[in-house]
């Protein structure tokens, strides 16, 4: 624990190791939109879920014309965005809970947040390419 | 990385055994943690074998009667042995609580005894909470105003303000909340638990106080408040019946509604 590590490192006083850098003043806005998401999800999956079982056995043309209609397409797009915005937020905060080394903290992160955006962007082209009738 | 097993030194040997006195009927018997920093050994679970009908009711009063008739070295805290010091807090039969405020007959088979969990050990159950101590005075626990005071009459709030003290007040800050929290054990430097933000909440809700937004301010960030994940240990745990996790919810809906 990296507490441990400060006790035995460091000779400042407990109440200055406490206050150290201060309050960063943010930390709402991560939480509200991981409710928002989270809240947005609950039909969006639950469309999805009805929708795809139902799709059980149409055929190649069929599903391409399912995915390329307007509604679908723009709620497909809206269930993609949904979905990577909310994964985004809740796998920071299990970074921030388990890895304590500061480098190591910061690279999974940047790792995480392009890799959502790089999916998400990716899943979102190939709906509109159905869609676009690409 | 947090850590799941623990250090080879912490690992918890079998440690020794003293027998009830001869023709005891109702014999129960305690494992108690033991850790002497100056030893330099491994901690070991002592087990004292003790006749029921000569122990009076609460978990304390076992500790006091081992300390007094049997082992002199077993180290605690206690004081009023009426659940309003909070200093007898440990880990009794796995749950974190009051010694005095725990019935022995609640625990069924062997009495397991340890300190609050994940805090340094200075002695048998004598956690450091030097950290948690100081985490209470960083958020300023006294009534702040700039209004002066009538020099006639005391600050004044109506019954209604009153009531939102109710369920805060009673907290004798024993940390058994705070080191119940897996948050806190994985992030106990930055984040500053249940039982401080419970504290930080007495004063936000307190009608006379006038800083409320300089305590939001001050709580407002991803690790002080935000590692808070609802794990609700800390409202399963308190002695008193109090509810922590509703204070960090009643804090988080206020940073909301100040947006």
């Amino acid at each position: 624990m990296s507490e441990n590590s400060m006790r035995s490192t460091s000779m400042r006083s407990t109440l200055g190791r406490v206050r150290h850098l201060g309050s960063a003043k943010e930390g709402v806005h991560h939480w509200w939109m991981q409710r928002l998401t989270a809240l947005a999800l609950v039909p969006l999956v639950l469309w999805f879920v009805v929708s795809v079982a139902g799709l059980a056995g149409m055929d190649y043309a069929g599903a391409l014309a399912w995915i390329g209609s307007p509604s679908v397409a723009i709620t497909l797009v809206l269930l993609i965005g949904a979905t990577f915005y909310h994964a985004q937020l809740g796998l920071q905060v299990v970074i921030e809970d388990y890895i304590h080394n500061e480098g190591l903290k910061i690279a999974a992160l940047v790792l995480v947040k392009f890799a959502m955006i790089i999916l998400a962007v990716a899943s979102i082209f190939a709906v509109l390419k159905i869609a676009f009738g690409g | 990385m947090a850590e799941f097993t623990l250090p080879a030194n912490s690992k918890v040997k079998i440690g020794d055994t003293y027998k009830a006195p001869d023709g005891a009927k109702r014999v129960k018997k305690f494992k108690i943690y033991r850790y002497d920093p100056d030893k330099g050994a491994n901690p070991r679970l002592d087990t004292y074998e003790i006749d029921m009908d000569d122990c009076a009711p609460m978990v304390l009063d076992a500790l006091i009667k081992i300390k007094n008739e049997i082992d002199t070295t077993l180290t605690f805290r206690r004081s009023c042995r009426e659940g309003i010091c909070g200093s007898c807090s440990m880990n009794i039969d796995g749950t974190n609580t009051l010694a005095c405020l725990k019935p022995i007959e609640d625990v069924k088979g062997d009495v397991h005894i340890y300190p609050l969990p994940h805090m340094p050990v200075i002695k048998d159950l004598v956690p450091d909470l030097s950290v948690p101590y100081a985490q209470l005075a960083s958020v300023e626990p006294w009534l702040q105003a700039d209004t002066p005071p009538s020099p006639t009459e005391e600050r004044r709030q109506s019954p209604e303000e009153r009531e939102k003290l109710d369920g805060l007040w009673e907290c004798v800050l024993c940390f058994c909340c705070t080191t119940s929290c897996p948050s806190y054990w994985w992030n106990g430097d930055r984040y500053l638990g249940p039982a401080v933000l419970l504290q930080a909440y007495r004063w936000i809700a307190d009608s006379r106080d006038e800083r409320t937004g300089d305590r939001l301010d001050a709580l407002e960030d991803p690790f002080r408040l935000y590692r808070c994940h609802t794990i609700m240990n800390c409202t399963k745990t308190c002695p008193k019946g109090l509810n922590p996790a509703k204070a960090i919810a009643e804090i988080k809906k206020l940073m909301v509604l100040r947006q």
